[in-house]
């Protein structure tokens, strides 16, 4: 069991998430790194959609009732266990903490959003085949208080090796697939300019701050369904890419689909961001 | 009927009316439960159906799949919502629509209802199915907090709030159905091609 000491600003149990529900209205949610979530997993031997907890920029504390091994991934923070630092290493920090021992895992210095995976996998109640905390809904855990206790599920394989996770970077550049509503919009300037991302970001989506697109069309977009990546326009011209907790549809036009969010995951208010495109 | 690309793997197709995005949903939801289409999701709106999570060379079955005209495959349910009519905004609606409150009510249960698509929440339908012309605006201001149950409309949709939110719909009314728990086999009561009537509890 996990005792949480030190909750952090926003820590959430998340997992591969809960696809297959949009047409009920029910977002994907889940990990936003997953690459980060999968190699946190395999390095305690977890299957991949084993849940962890995603920590949002100044990580947490945890105590742990038993002896429990341990991945610290995604964003780059310091991780003391039972107030020893950890090195990390392949982009993980791994670890076993001793019964009643304490983990915690320091505010980040390069990224966002620390994962924690346990060997046997956060044990709350799932919901809707996840557990996942969805901070749009609110289906899944509540955030995490301090106070609060986690059950951990019974470690079953052995630890698995992966590859180098992706470097964080000071700015991103994003391939992007135009469409499905690329002509409501001068979605050339996309490509001409370039954005930072605002503090208003969060789980939902990446807000962009830059030159605000020229509307090509008026009128207004009957609601309809939206992927994760979705480059959505609002009326002020400003961008916003769709994360994991995105509404499941909207009423702004999609000028086109980022390939892959991942890096936004880990991308702090001000990063650079410029857009490719891709066929 | 027109394609557009979502992505690498996501499919927008653009429908005339809301009849043919039943019939497109309906189609897609029994050709997956066949296994003749893998989609992650389907997703109607209102005039379109999202395909998310497909196979390349989808886009090409799709143009031997389109359903006639007027096919109605839809094996929706029929769900009847006991509702009490004393919303705060029913006079609004009434005034709307030049009636007395009383014919408001007599319109809003004695016309059939279709959940046209979901959204803005879990097990939130948008259902279609009054005429055009009793459409009715949002409010200019939304409330801070909607209580669930609220039965409720905007634009040319009744809506029922599953959960307390914030909301801009017209309130009309309130019902003690549980709109979506995660506990029951199909969480939302709710589900595009449910045929719904609003009954007076």
């Amino acid at each position: 069991m996990i005792t949480v000491l030190r909750a952090g600003p926003l820590t959430t149990v998340q997992d591969l998430g809960r696809p297959g529900y949009a047409h009920l209205g029910v977002p994907r949610s889940g990990a936003l790194d997953q690459p980060a979530l999968r190699l946190a997993n395999r390095f305690v031997g977890n299957a991949d959609d084993a849940a962890v907890l995603e920590t949002t920029v100044l990580g947490c504390a945890l105590r742990f009732a038993d002896r429990t091994l341990v991945a610290v991934t995604g964003a780059v923070a310091d991780v003391d266990a039972d107030r020893r630092p950890v090195e990390r290493l392949r982009g993980c920090q791994l670890f076993e903490v001793p019964a009643g021992g304490i983990l915690d895992v320091k505010r980040a210095t390069r990224g966002v959003r620390s994962y924690i995976a346990v060997a046997g996998g956060i044990a709350v109640e799932p919901v809707l085949g996840s557990r996942s905390t969805d901070t749009l809904s609110g289906l899944g855990p509540a955030r995490l208080a301090d106070g609060d206790t986690l059950p951990i599920g019974v470690p079953a394989l052995a630890p698995s090796l992966v590859g180098e996770p992706a470097p964080i970077t000071g700015e991103l550049v994003l391939g992007v697939r135009l469409g499905p509503r690329d002509d409501w919009y001068a979605t050339k300037e996309l490509f001409g300019s370039s954005y930072r991302i605002s503090p208003l970001s969060n789980r939902v989506g990446a807000r962009l701050a830059g030159n605000a697109l020229t509307r090509a069309k008026a009128g207004e977009l009957p609601s309809e369904g939206v992927v994760l990546g979705a480059v959505q326009v609002p009326a002020d011209g400003q961008p916003i890419i769709f994360l994991a907790d995105h509404p499941t549809t909207g009423g702004y036009p999609v000028v086109g689909v980022v390939d892959d969010v991942t890096p936004l995951a880990q991308a702090r208010p001000g990063t650079t961001v410029r857009f490719r495109e891709l066929d | 009927m027109k394609i557009r690309r979502v992505g690498a793997a996501g499919l927008l197709i653009e429908c005339p009316d809301p009849d043919r995005v039943e019939d497109w949903r309906a189609e897609l939801w029994r050709r997956r439960e066949s296994g003749e289409l893998h989609a992650a999701e389907i997703v109607p709106g209102a005039l379109t159906v999202l395909l998310d999570g497909v196979a390349p060379g989808t886009a090409e079955l799709l143009a031997a799949w389109e359903p006639a005209p007027g096919e109605r495959r839809s094996g929706g349910s029929n769900v009847a919502i006991p509702t009490v009519f004393d919303g705060e905004d029913l006079e609004s609606v009434a005034d709307l629509w030049a009636v007395t409150p009383d014919e408001a009510v007599r319109r809003l249960t004695a016309t059939p209802l279709t959940v046209a698509f979901s959204g803005f929440a879990p097990g939130f339908a948008y259902m279609r199915g009054f005429p055009d012309e009793w459409a009715v605006p949002r409010l200019a201001a939304p409330r801070p907090r909607v209580p669930a149950g609220s039965v409720a409309l905007a634009g040319g949709y009744a809506g029922i709030y599953p959960t307390a939110s914030p909301g801009g719909w017209r309130l009309v009314g309130r019902t003690d159905q549980k709109l979506f728990d995660v506990r029951r086999e199909h969480p939302a009561l709710l589900t595009p091609g449910t045929r719904v009537r609003l009954v007076a509890a």
